[in-house]
């Protein structure tokens, strides 16, 4: 089984364990995930599965190594043509171009099914189209109307102006103004709402997770390894 | 139960979501996250805020671990050459 096969050891492992500790997390609590509503469609066992089985992982990696190594023949091709780059500056475009080559992956793996995947992908075409921001409109939480008439001594009836501002539920309690910060935090979920917010935040979340492990042992293995293959 | 889903499904409006679907969200999201505090996973309320608080900083450090390793994964790339590539690859598929 495992000892047999020597190479992907380092992914192997780490996935079996953490599938087997949040199997029994998630087996512990299954009436909260049947509660779900249609709506929500995701289950709690379901997204867990999805970002914690081998396959995914396998696929994940697989893509994060095309990913990479086109970044890597990107910057290198952009070296022969402009030597003029300076290392530090290009180390940190290139550090960011492979944050979004993984982001880019992360997102692929997700299959389209996700808010915030889509909107990885989309940014990145949007990106290079951007115009001018659109002005954010500003939204008084309290609802004032005022209206006052005065009398004759004003000069015939002044009315003072209502100002009927938009209800904003999001601004009102704490909690609120909490999930939009954490609309804002998850790619594309700034105007979402609430449940929508916190279905994707808990797939992002699994998502990262499943990121930071991929990357971590794809470093172990680049840093391990000194000797030339045999 | 079930009426409550077809109750919900029925409504479309964005404020119309009962608050029990909210919570079982909450509660999803708070089994998501490190348990640094409770160890015995306390089986009543937690607080909404205190979640999402966690959830914030959570995602916030784990999108600063994934910018930290991939620089690094930046610097090793550069250094590597094709046959280590080869090498990495033959061992994933």
């Amino acid at each position: 089984m495992a000892d047999t096969e020597q190479p992907p050891t380092n992914l192997n492992r780490s996935s079996t364990a953490l599938v087997r500790r949040k199997k029994s997390l998630s087996a512990s609590s299954p009436s909260s995930s049947r509660g779900n509503a249609a709506s929500v469609s995701t289950g709690d066992g379901e997204s867990h599965a999805r970002w914690r089985s081998e396959k995914q992982h396998r696929n994940y990696s697989a893509k994060l190594i095309q990913a990479l190594k086109q970044v890597r023949r990107g910057s290198s091709s952009t070296f022969s043509a402009a030597a003029t780059s300076p290392p530090p500056m290009a180390a940190q475009k290139r550090g960011k171009a492979v944050r979004e080559a993984a982001d880019r992956a992360l997102a692929v793996s997700a299959r389209g099914r996700t808010l915030w995947s889509r909107a990885i992908l989309a940014n990145r075409i949007k990106l290079k189209f951007r115009k001018h921001k659109r002005p954010r409109r500003t939204v008084i939480p309290a609802v004032t109307t005022v209206v006052a008439v005065t009398g004759a001594s004003s000069g015939g009836g002044r009315k003072r102006r209502v100002s009927v501002v938009r209800l904003n539920k999001k601004s009102l309690p704490t909690v609120n103004r909490k999930i939009s910060v954490l609309g804002r935090l998850v790619p594309g979920c700034k105007k979402e709402s609430v449940p929508v917010i916190l279905e994707e935040a808990t797939d992002y979340i699994q998502a990262l997770e499943m990121q930071v492990r991929a990357m971590k042992s794809l470093v172990e293995l680049l840093s391990g390894s000194a000797p030339p293959p045999i | 139960m079930s009426s409550r889903r077809s109750r919900s499904s029925r409504q479309t409006g964005a404020s119309m979501i009962s608050e029990d679907q909210i919570n079982d969200l909450v509660l999803q999201l708070h089994r998501l996250l490190p348990e640094l505090g409770n160890n015995n996973r306390r089986s009543g309320k937690v607080s909404a805020s205190k979640v999402l608080q966690e959830t914030c900083t959570y995602i916030r450090n784990l999108n600063k671990e994934v910018d930290d390793l991939s620089e690094r994964l930046s610097q090793l790339l550069e250094s590597t050459d094709s046959a280590q590539a080869a090498l990495i690859r033959s061992l994933l598929m």
